[in-house]
């Protein structure tokens, strides 16, 4: 009969009436994220980092930006550490070839600023974010976790000492 | 009301002040009344919808967003009216108000409590349809003072549409004028609250009421005006400022008005049904004039667009048929003299009967195929030689 | 009267119904369309071009973005024509989570495909809404697996990148148990809906000869008749080892594809049970350098992606980088067909059939 199949059409559509909204109310919910969620404020820890520029070489775009200078005892000095996070496009691969885990995503998406340049973050601050992303970090146990928490995490979990205290 | 201004004032004032008066306040309080409804159609229509589409609607702008239409009103009134330099000058500017018009006149012969009527005339039936095909002329007006292609092709489709389903809507009614033989809206209100409402006596003429008002109105699923011109928006393109808020108001209006018409004629007026007197009859009237807006919302929310010669189709070849069988079943069930629920039951049966008899023969469905056969046909297809 | 000559329309790129930058030249006499042209290039970014310059492994970000609305499957066959040519083994557990993710994929994909093709009749978006709902599930699980919703960069050459979450079993399932309950609902609504019939039955009608004709894939293929799916055809990924069946309509118009899309969700849900009871425990990746040179020669990895037959074809010199690295990409070869699909139907299909074909620019301009 010609008009069934809208009838049924519409009670699907009024039964929905009952069901609770999915929009999540902003400002006052936010969302919530997974702990390996992949966001853009990088946490870098200067004590597990050599200098090896893995990083720079597996990123695609080119964005991490890596000056240093030898030190007597063999080791590398950081002058510079950069990461473009305009050109980024959080694919993750610095932080996944990282050998020594001193790089971490971090967990923003909502960085924004008036400036390109403003987007290059400086060894200073980067890594003053608190919260870090589980992403391909084992030791957090699939958790985010806190970037103060690093090395205890780290050296509970594997039993390693830091790279500083390691033969070079 | 009448009585109350005519006590006041028969013996002080010639007559025609006393009806100028009474006039001139039954106009502000309607005006006021009009104005009122369009801004809570437009807040029900986007919660609503927003409902229906399991997301919340608007509910920023004032408590649950209640002040959301008064912001898009200032937002449309503070946009730049901008108006093309080769269009036709006096007629591009006389459209949007002489859309208002109809739309709002019809408003002026409804009852809207025992007595309660601005223009209390005989042919009240007649006058909303011939209101409602005044309403034609200024869309096509809109559309070839444009001087756009596009508009103009928009206000032809739209004007190609709007008459053809005049003819279903005002036939649709024939059915009610039999049954109650007069075209006075005040008895055939009185008659449905003796009756039985005409929701029950008309079922198949409330039906095709509905979707030739649908049509009429520039709803999906025939929202072939607004929606379908997939190039540009159809006749009111090249209108911006204050001009697009009086299109955007009548459309609203419009629509309010088609369900006041519909709430007197086919769900009893200001009627409350037994013993549910307490409540005023005005506040029933509006209380059911905003339950069919909510059906017109539902329909939208649920239905995709049909295209336009399915439209048109759908209008000469189904409805008017269907209107016309109508008619010839009421007039033989009044000529034989039978009560209400005869005329409901009878009624209810052969319009599901008239409109299943009706599809075989324009055969408008399509692929009438059996769902559980369908796909058993899909997941069994021998592979062909391209594939294994 | 004056007749209208047959006058040229441009949906342009920029419009409601053409997914993406799509531009559409039409000649129309009055209502019905004589001829039509596409204009491609406006998502042009010279991926290709630039896959040259990276290592194997920073390729795979790059074909995430191609046909983003499936981005797992991208990778997927981006990680399977390196493997070919490279010759690196893949452990079982990462062959099931590959395929895991890929059932996955094609139900968000299908649910968004499905969702926009009745946004562009006219149905204000409740039924796109009700799909949407559902393909946000399979993204926050996406989210939990690999930390990204829409560009995952978890397929790699050697297996995938990290293993499952302990949450991934009980979520996957309770979505698996949900969703066909939604589909059912789906089906009772537009299954029947004479208005949906009538803008969708025998609307841009793909004959057979022709489909096969234009290498056309995917559920436009399989919409018009010839049963072809890579992964009954050319088993990769152990498919072979599932048992689903592949949906194939008969007459070639918009509903078989619709039709063909909604059962091909249907069946993925039954392949995911299957994988998900089949997981071995072990490696998910083997040990893979960061930075390899696979032999001189040539590679065509190809997979089932939500909208055909996505292929890879790398040629390597012997360097860290490939000489050449092209992706057939299946919208794009769709869209040839969309000629004889439109012709001497009305203005207002156009938006249905191009909707119907499911094209996503990302990979028709790379």
């Amino acid at each position: 009969m010609y008009g069934l199949g809208i009838a049924k059409g519409m009670l699907v559509v009024l039964k929905h009436i009952f069901r609770k909204p999915i929009t999540q109310q902003y400002p006052e919910e936010h969302v919530v994220l997974a702990p390996r969620f992949r966001g853009y404020d990088f946490a870098w820890v200067e004590s597990r980092c050599t200098g090896c520029a893995t990083c720079a070489k597996a990123c695609p775009q080119g964005c991490i930006d890596i000056v240093t200078h030898p030190k007597e005892d063999g080791r590398y000095a950081i002058d510079k550490f950069d990461i473009d996070t305009g050109l980024c496009m959080i694919c993750g691969l610095c932080v996944e070839v990282c050998p020594y885990d001193a790089l971490f995503m971090g967990r923003g998406f909502d960085l924004s600023s008036y400036n390109r340049w403003d987007l290059v973050v400086h060894k200073d601050d980067i890594g003053n974010r608190p919260q870090l992303s589980a992403y391909f970090r084992p030791p957090f146990g699939g958790q985010s976790a806190n970037r103060e928490d690093v090395d205890g995490l780290y050296q509970a979990s594997t039993g390693q000492p830091k790279p500083e205290e390691a033969k070079p | 009301m009448q009585e109350l201004i005519l006590s006041m004032l028969v013996g002080r004032a010639p007559d025609w002040v006393v009806v100028f008066v009474t006039s001139l306040l039954g106009v502000v309080a309607i005006f006021t009344f009009v104005i009122f409804s369009n801004l809570a159609a437009v807040w029900i229509e986007r919660r609503l919808l927003g409902r229906f589409q399991i997301r919340s609607g608007p509910n920023r702008t004032g408590p649950e967003g209640l002040l959301q239409p008064l912001a898009d009103a200032l937002k449309v009134v503070g946009k730049e009216a901008i108006m093309p330099f080769a269009v036709d000058k006096w007629v591009y500017l006389a459209a949007p108000a002489a859309v208002f018009a109809p739309a709002i006149l019809s408003f002026a012969v409804i009852p809207y409590a025992p007595g309660l009527t601005l223009l209390n005339i005989d042919v009240g039936i007649l006058f909303l349809g011939a209101v409602g095909s005044v309403g034609v002329v200024p869309i096509f007006m809109a559309g070839w003072s444009s001087n756009n292609k596009y508009s103009l092709l928009g206000a032809m489709r739209a004007i190609a549409v709007t008459v053809s389903y005049e003819i279903p809507l005002i036939l649709s009614l024939i059915g009610i004028l039999v049954l109650g033989a007069t075209l006075h809206l005040e008895t055939l209100v009185e008659y449905q609250i003796e009756h039985g409402w005409f929701l029950f006596l008309q079922p198949l003429a409330f039906i095709i009421f509905f979707i030739a008002g649908s049509a009429e109105l520039n709803r999906t699923p025939t929202d072939i005006m607004e929606g379908e011109s997939e190039l540009t928006a159809g006749f009111h393109t090249e209108y911006s400022g204050f001009k697009f808020t009086l299109f955007y108001l009548a459309e609203y209006t419009h629509v309010l008005a088609f369900s006041a018409v519909i709430v007197t004629l086919f769900m009893g007026g200001w009627g409350s049904g037994p013993g549910l007197d307490l409540i005023p009859p005005a506040l029933w009237f509006a209380a059911k004039m905003y339950l069919i807006f909510c059906v017109f919302v539902w329909t939208r929310a649920t239905l995709p667009r049909m295209r336009i010669d399915q439209l048109m189709g759908f209008a000469w070849k189904f409805l008017i048929p269907l209107t016309l069988m109508n008619i010839l079943i009421t007039a033989i069930e009044v000529y034989v003299g039978l009560a209400s629920i005869p005329i409901f039951l009878i009624n209810t049966v052969l319009a599901a009967v008239l409109v299943v008899l009706w599809t075989r023969v324009v055969s408008v469905r399509g692929v009438a195929v059996n769902r559980s056969e369908y796909v058993a046909r899909m997941m069994s297809q021998p592979t062909g030689q391209a594939g294994r | 009267m004056v007749q209208p000559s047959p006058f040229v329309v441009n949906m342009g790129p920029q419009h409601p119904s053409t997914h993406g930058v799509l531009r559409l030249r039409l000649v129309l006499d009055g209502e019905s369309v004589l001829d039509i042209e596409a204009v491609l290039g406006y998502l042009h970014s010279s991926k290709e071009k630039l896959q040259e310059t990276h290592t194997y492994l920073q390729t795979i970000p790059v074909t995430d973005r191609m046909d983003y609305l499936s981005s797992m499957t991208n990778n997927l066959g981006c990680a399977l024509a390196i493997e070919k040519l490279a010759g690196i083994p893949v452990p079982d557990r990462a062959t099931y989570i590959r395929v895991i993710m890929s059932e996955l994929q094609r139900i968000a994909s299908h649910c968004a495909a499905l969702g926009f093709f009745f946004n562009d009749m006219g149905a204000w978006h409740s039924p796109l809404m009700y799909f949407l709902q559902q393909r946000e599930k399979v993204l926050d699980i996406f989210e939990m697996v690999c930390g990204a919703r829409l560009t995952y960069n978890y397929i790699r050459p050697g297996g995938v990148s990290q293993d499952l979450p302990p949450e991934f079993y009980p979520v996957v399932t309770k979505f698996l148990d949900e969703l066909p309950r939604t589909l059912d609902e789906m089906e009772q609504y537009l299954w029947d809906n004479e208005i949906v019939r009538s803008r969708t039955v025998n609307i841009g009608v793909l004959p057979r000869e022709l489909a096969i004709n234009s290498s056309v894939t995917g559920p436009v293929l399989r919409g018009s008749g010839v049963k072809w799916d890579i992964r009954k055809a050319d088993p990769y990924c152990f498919f072979d080892r599932f048992d689903f069946n592949v949906p194939v309509g008969e007459k070639g118009d918009c509903f078989d594809r619709f039709m063909v899309r909604l059962y091909e969700l249907r069946e993925s849900i039954k392949i995911l049970r299957q994988a998900m009871e089949q997981l071995p425990p072990g490696p998910w990746r083997s040990e893979v350098p960061v930075i390899f040179r696979p032999q001189a020669g040539d590679a065509y990895g190809h997979i089932e992606s939500p909208r055909g037959e996505l292929g890879y074809y790398l040629v390597s010199d012997g360097s860290v980088s490939p000489w050449r690295f092209h992706v057939r990409a299946p919208s794009f070869i769709n869209l040839t067909a969309l000629r004889e699909m439109v012709i001497g139907h009305k203005l207002a299909d156009v938006a249905v059939i191009v909707g119907s074909l499911d094209v996503v620019m990302g990979e028709v301009d790379r």
